[in-house]
C-alpha cells in the first residue's frame, strides 16, 4: 500500500503522467456520461436506425459551433412540431363542423447562405373529408408567399424544394434558396421569418399537426454523416468502447503472458521448452491476416476479434522479457525458503512469483493499451468493425469511404481522428512516465 | 617451450574438431526446429484460412447462386424442360466444385496446401488474377512486390538509419533541448502509420492540393521515364513520410537510451580518460557491442518490408502486398493468402537461422551452439 502511495507521488513529479493521468479520467468520465445519458440498447437503435429514426438531421452537416469560426454564417438545423408545443397551434371552431387549425412557427434567420432543405411533415385525423391547408411564408421585409394550397392524407410530406408550383411561383429559382432572397437585389434577407399555417378541417374530431423540419448545413454538437446520423452517438459510445477494447486486451495479454512465463519457468524442462516453440510459430502467423481472416470468415463482433488479439499477442517476445526476470527470482532466497517449508508449486508461481513482477507489469500494462485501441481502429478502417457498435474507427471508415477527404467534409473525420489521438496519446504518456518510474535503470537516462 | 610444441596442434586439432561437430549438431537440431516451426506455423494459417471447413460452406452457396444465376439469364437455356435445366444445373455445380476441389476431404486438401507451399509451389489463384491477367500466385505476388519494396524500403531505411544517427547525436548531448523534444514526442508513436496518414492526407492533399490523394502513379501514367519516376516519387511522399514518422520518435528515444546504457560502461570511461577522440569512442565502443542489437533490427526491419503495410497501402491505394493479402482474404483465394505467408515464413526463418551466426561473427564473446 505504501509503496502505491509512493509511486503515486512519483507521478506527480512528471507533468506528462498528470496530463496522462487527467486525458484517462476524462475518458472514464465520458465512457461512464455515454453509458448513463445513452442507455447501450438506445445507442444500437439509434446508431443502426435510418430514415425513420434521422429524418430530423441533414446530412454531411459540420457541428454548429463552426459557426464561431466562419465569417460567413452557415443555417443551423432544427426541428419543430405542433405535437410538442414548439410550433404555435390555434384550434377555432367554425360553422357545419368546421374548424380552422392555424399553426405558426416564426425564427430568425441571421445566416449568409441558404439551407439545404426544408420540409413539413403533417399528420392528420379524419374519417372521410380531407383536411385542407395553405402555407403562406412570411418575410422580414413584409412580402407573403403562397407556398402550397393542398390537401393533407393522413401522412402528408411537403418538401419545399421538390414542389414544382412553388419553383415556378418563384420563376424557376430553387425555392429554399429563392425563400430567403430579396427578389430585387438577390442578397439573402435577414430577420424574423413567420411560416404560416393555414388549415381547415371538415369533421368533428379531425386534426391537424404539422413538423417544420428544417435541414440547415450545420447541425448540433458534433455533426451529421453520410445517412443522416447524429456524430455524437458514436462519438460518444466510442470512448467505452475503445477502453474496454484496449483495457481487456492489454490486461488479458499482460496477465496472460506473465502467468504463462512464470508456469514456463518455475517447471522448467519441457514445459518451458514448449512455450518456446509455440512463441517461435506465433512469429510466423501473420497476425493482421490472421484478424482479418477471423473478421471476414466467421465473425465481427468485437468480443471474437478481441480474444483472438490477446491469443495471438500472448506468446512473443513479451514472454521472454518476462522469463529472464523470473528465472532471476526463482533463486532468490524467500523461493528457497517457500520450498524448503514444502508449499506447492501452484502458491509459489501465484503467490511468491507473480506478485512480485507486478511493479513492472504496470507500465507495460498501460502502454499496450494504445496499440489495442488502434487496433480495433484498423480492423474498422478496413470494414472489419463490429456490426452493431459505434465506434471512432467505423467513423473514419464510413467517412473515408465516403470520400470525406476528398469532398471536405473534414470534421467527419478529424473528429474520431482526434479522440483516438488523445486517448493513445494518453496512455502512451502515461505508461512512459510509469515505466521511468518502475524502471530505475531508464530514470538517469 | 620444446616439448609443449607437440601437443600444442593436437589440442588446437581437437579444439577445432569439437568446433565443427557442435556447430554441425548446433545447425542440425537447429534447421529441424525452424522447419516444425514453419510446417506448423504454416498449416495453422492454412486451418484459419478456411475456418475448418467453414468457407467452404460460403464458396458452396456461392457456387450455386452464380450457376443458377447464369442458367436464368441465359436464353438458350429458356427452352429446355425444367427437368433437363435441373439437371444441367446440378451437373454445373457439380462440376466447378470438383474444379474448386470441394469434393476432396478437408485434411487432404490442407495438406496438398501445406506440401505445395513448403516446396514454393505457390500454384495458381481461386479467383484474384495479376494486373497482366495471370491467375499464377507467383506472378499476382511479383507484380505487386516492387511497389511494397519502394514504399516500404523508402521508408523504413530513412526510419533505420535516421533514427540510428539522431540517437548517436542525442546521447552524446544527453540533457539538451533536442534531446528533450524527442522524449516529449516520443509517446506519439503509439499511433499507427495510417493514422498520421489520414492526416497527411488531409493537410497536403485535400487543403493544400499540393501532393495526391493516394495511388502510386497519375492517371494517365506518364509516357516518359523521368515524369513516370517523377510522379511515382511524387506519390510516395505522403506513405512514406506516414510511416516514417509514425515511428520515428520512438525509435530514436530507444536507440538513444540503448547507446547511453552503453555509454555508462567503465570502459567508455577509460577511453575518455585516454583522450580518444568522440568519433572512436563511439565506433569501437559504443557501436561495437550493441551491434548484435542493431543487426537484428535491421534484419527484422528487410524481412518486414515484404509483408508490406495493409493499413496504410489500403488508405493510400499503393497497390502493394498488403492490399493484396487483404483482397486474397475477401475472396477466400486460399492460395494467395497461403503464398503470402510462406513468403514471410521462409524469410523470417532464414534470418532468425543466419542471425545466430552473425552474433558469432561480430560478437567474439558469443558462440555458435553454446548458451
Amino acid at each position: 500500500m505504501n509503496a502505491l502511495k509512493n509511486s503515486f507521488r512519483e507521478i506527480l513529479r512528471y507533468p506528462s503522467a498528470i496530463a496522462g493521468l487527467v486525458v484517462t479520467f476524462l475518458l472514464v468520465f465520458m465512457a461512464v456520461y455515454a453509458i448513463v445519458t445513452i442507455p447501450y440498447k438506445e445507442a444500437i437503435r439509434l446508431w443502426r436506425g435510418g430514415e425513420d429514426v434521422w429524418y430530423q438531421n441533414p446530412k454531411f452537416a459540420p457541428p454548429a459551433w463552426f459557426n464561431l469560426f466562419l465569417r460567413q454564417k452557415l443555417p443551423e438545423s432544427f426541428a419543430v412540431s405542433s405535437r410538442a408545443g414548439t410550433m404555435t397551434k390555434a384550434v377555432t371552431v367554425g360553422e357545419q363542423n368546421t374548424s380552422r387549425i392555424d399553426i405558426t412557427y416564426s425564427f430568425d434567420y441571421t445566416y449568409d447562405s441558404f439551407p439545404q432543405e426544408m420540409i413539413l411533415y403533417f399528420t392528420t385525423d379524419y374519417a372521410e373529408k380531407l383536411p385542407f391547408v395553405s402555407i403562406l411564408w412570411v418575410t422580414p421585409d413584409g412580402r407573403e408567399i403562397r407556398v402550397a394550397d393542398v390537401g393533407t392524407p393522413q401522412k402528408y410530406t411537403f418538401r419545399f424544394s421538390q414542389d414544382e408550383k412553388l419553383k415556378f411561383r418563384l420563376k424557376g429559382k430553387e425555392p429554399v434558396r429563392a425563400l430567403f432572397l430579396n427578389p430585387e437585389t438577390e442578397s439573402i434577407v435577414k430577420g424574423n421569418y413567420q411560416l404560416i399555417i393555414n388549415g381547415l378541417t371538415f369533421e368533428v374530431g379531425s386534426d391537424i399537426n404539422a413538423e417544420f423540419v428544417f435541414h440547415g448545413q450545420l447541425y448540433g454538437l458534433a455533426g451529421t454523416d453520410h445517412s443522416r446520423r447524429d456524430l455524437i452517438v458514436a462519438l460518444l459510445w466510442g470512448a467505452p468502447i475503445a477502453l474496454a477494447f484496449g483495457l481487456l486486451a492489454s490486461l488479458g495479454t499482460v496477465v496472460l503472458t506473465m502467468v504463462i512465463a512464470a508456469i514456463g519457468t518455475w517447471y522448467g524442462g519441457w514445459v518451458d521448452e514448449l512455450i518456446q516453440r509455440i512463441t517461435e510459430i506465433n512469429l510466423v502467423l501473420p497476425f493482421f491476416s490472421i484478424l482479418i481472416m477471423v473478421g471476414t470468415f466467421y465473425s465481427r463482433s468485437i468480443w471474437v476479434i478481441l480474444g483472438m488479439t490477446i491469443l495471438l499477442s500472448i506468446f512473443t517476445g513479451a514472454i521472454k522479457g518476462y522469463r529472464a526476470i523470473f528465472m532471476q527470482a526463482k533463486e532468490s532466497m524467500y523461493i528457497e525458503a517457500a520450498r524448503a517449508y514444502g508449499s506447492t508449486s501452484g502458491r509459489i508461481i501465484f503467490v511468491y512469483l507473480i506478485p512480485r513482477m507486478i511493479p513492472l507489469l504496470i507500465p507495460g500494462l498501460v502502454s499496450s493499451v494504445p496499440a489495442f485501441v488502434f487496433l480495433e481502429a484498423s480492423l474498422a478502417l478496413l470494414g472489419l468493425g463490429d456490426p452493431v457498435l459505434p465506434t471512432w474507427g467505423k467513423i473514419i471508415n464510413d467517412a473515408s469511404s465516403n470520400g470525406a477527404l476528398y469532398k471536405g467534409y473534414y470534421y467527419w473525420v478529424l473528429e474520431p481522428a482526434v479522440l483516438l489521438m488523445i486517448t493513445g496519446l494518453g496512455f502512451a504518456v502515461l505508461g512512459f512516465a510509469l515505466d521511468r518510474i518502475f524502471n530505475p535503470r531508464l530514470r538517469d537516462v | 617451450m620444446e616439448i609443449a610444441t607437440p601437443s600444442a596442434p593436437k589440442a588446437v586439432k581437437k579444439s577445432s574438431s569439437s568446433t565443427f561437430v557442435r556447430v554441425a549438431r548446433y545447425t542440425a537440431v537447429r534447421l529441424v526446429t525452424l522447419f516444425v516451426t514453419i510446417v506448423i506455423g504454416i498449416y495453422l494459417t492454412i486451418m484459419i484460412a478456411n475456418m475448418g471447413g467453414y468457407v467452404d460452406t460460403i464458396l458452396r452457396n456461392e457456387i450455386r447462386e452464380s450457376v443458377n444465376q447464369r442458367f436464368v439469364s441465359d436464353p438458350a437455356s429458356k427452352n429446355l424442360s425444367p427437368d433437363v435445366r435441373r439437371k444441367l444445373i446440378q451437373e454445373t455445380i457439380a462440376l466447378e466444385e470438383n474444379r474448386r476441389g470441394l469434393n476432396t476431404p478437408i485434411a487432404v486438401r490442407n495438406a496438398r496446401h501445406l506440401t505445395n507451399a513448403l516446396s514454393l509451389q505457390l500454384g495458381h489463384a481461386i479467383r484474384m488474377t495479376s494486373d497482366s491477367g495471370s491467375r499464377q500466385v507467383r506472378l499476382i505476388i511479383l507484380e505487386r512486390l516492387p511497389a511494397t519494396l519502394l514504399l516500404m524500403g523508402t521508408s523504413q531505411l530513412v526510419l533505420f538509419f535516421g533514427s540510428v544517427f539522431f540517437a548517436l547525436t542525442l546521447s552524446r548531448h544527453y540533457g539538451s533541448f533536442w534531446d528533450k523534444l524527442v522524449i516529449t514526442l516520443s509517446p506519439t508513436s503509439s499511433a499507427p502509420p495510417w493514422f498520421y496518414g489520414i492526416f497527411f492526407i488531409l493537410i497536403f492533399a485535400a487543403v493544400l492540393r499540393v501532393l495526391p490523394f493516394g495511388g502510386m502513379v497519375a492517371a494517365p501514367p506518364p509516357d516518359n521515364k523521368v515524369e513516370y519516376s517523377l510522379s511515382v516519387l511524387k506519390h510516395l511522399i505522403l506513405p512514406a513520410s506516414a510511416l516514417i514518422i509514425s515511428s520515428l520518435f520512438l525509435s530514436i528515444y530507444n536507440y538513444r537510451t540503448f547507446f547511453l546504457i552503453y555509454s555508462s560502461e567503465d570502459y567508455v570511461e577509460m577511453a575518455k580518460a585516454k583522450g580518444l577522440p568522440p568519433r572512436d569512442i563511439e565506433r569501437r565502443y559504443i557501436l561495437r557491442p550493441t551491434l548484435p542489437t542493431i543487426i537484428t533490427n535491421f534484419a527484422f526491419l528487410i524481412i518486414g518490408l515484404i509483408g508490406g503495410a495493409i493499413f496504410t497501402e489500403t488508405v493510400f491505394l499503393w497497390p502493394g502486398l498488403g492490399r493484396i493479402s487483404f483482397q486474397a482474404i475477401g475472396f477466400f483465394d486460399i492460395p494467395v493468402i497461403v503464398g503470402t505467408t510462406i513468403i514471410y515464413a521462409y524469410l523470417l526463418a532464414i534470418t532468425v537461422f543466419l542471425l545466430d551466426f552473425v552474433y558469432a561473427l561480430v560478437d567474439p564473446r558469443v558462440r555458435v551452439g553454446e548458451n
